[in-house]
């Protein structure tokens, strides 16, 4: 099963309906709480993300048959200049307008890693991939 | 306890309140978005001054309990009429969030 979605850049407004609506999805087919959580978590922080830092992209929702889960954020830039000063936590470089939202807290891609079970990311200034595998077994 | 109850014992003006046997587990305060995501439960309530509509997005993801907004924030129709569609509990208090912790605490959660 694949479902694509759109996130457009500076959308604040819209952030976190992609989340809602995968989480539903998932919840409908029948995935554990506890993985829907996490997955919760993981979506928002990287959509948000798009929408603070990227020029828009998209996200892909991948259910594979045996269960198991992958989420693909991909955006066309501007790419991530210091992915490991980004790893860190509290490490921000979200714009004055993102912080008066609540967002800059420099939590989102550890707070990422951290629930998610397979966590890769590619990024040049053309544009950033993050893939999220989750298991039903972790 | 549930919220029926927390709202009986703090006095707090309930904005929305869907689920008045909704169990209300713990609490969690803070207004930086990503760090309420990554530290709060479910079940919780979340105490904060933060009014916008992502908000509404963190609580119903994190699927606390209720939204307490403390200290008058000015809270809008928009994100009102937000958490009705989403059927999200808020309820608003004039106490800073350091004290409608106290209070939550006092009341026994």
């Amino acid at each position: 099963m694949k479902m694509e979605f759109q996130v457009a850049r500076d959308d604040y407004l819209s952030a976190g309906k992609v989340s809602s609506q995968i989480k539903q999805t998932l919840k409908q087919i029948g995935y554990p709480n506890e993985l829907l959580r996490r997955m919760a978590v993981a979506c928002y922080e990287a959509e948000i993300n798009m929408i603070i830092h990227s020029y828009g992209g998209t996200i892909r929702l991948l259910i594979e048959e045996d269960g198991r889960i992958q989420m693909i954020f991909s955006d066309t830039g501007p790419g991530i200049a210091d992915l490991e000063q980004a790893m860190t936590p509290g490490f921000s470089t979200a714009s004055e307008k993102a912080r008066e939202f609540g967002f800059g807290a420099g939590m989102g891609l550890p707070n990422i890693q951290r629930v998610s079970d397979h966590f890769d990311i590619l990024t040049s200034h053309e544009g950033t991939t993050l893939t999220l595998g989750f298991e039903l077994d972790p | 306890m549930t919220l029926k109850q927390l709202v009986e014992r703090t006095g707090w003006e309930p904005l929305v309140l869907t689920e008045e046997d909704r169990e209300v587990t713990g609490g969690f305060s803070g207004d930086l978005l990503s760090w309420v995501m990554g530290h709060g439960e479910a079940g919780q309530v979340w105490v904060t001054v933060q009014t916008h509509l992502n908000v509404v997005a963190v609580a119903v993801l994190r699927e606390f309990s209720c939204l307490i907004i403390a200290n008058d924030a000015e809270i809008s129709e928009e994100m009102l009429n937000r958490a009705k569609e989403e059927q999200l509990n808020v309820l608003c208090c004039h106490e800073t969030a350091f004290e409608a912790c106290r209070k939550l605490i006092e009341a026994g959660l």
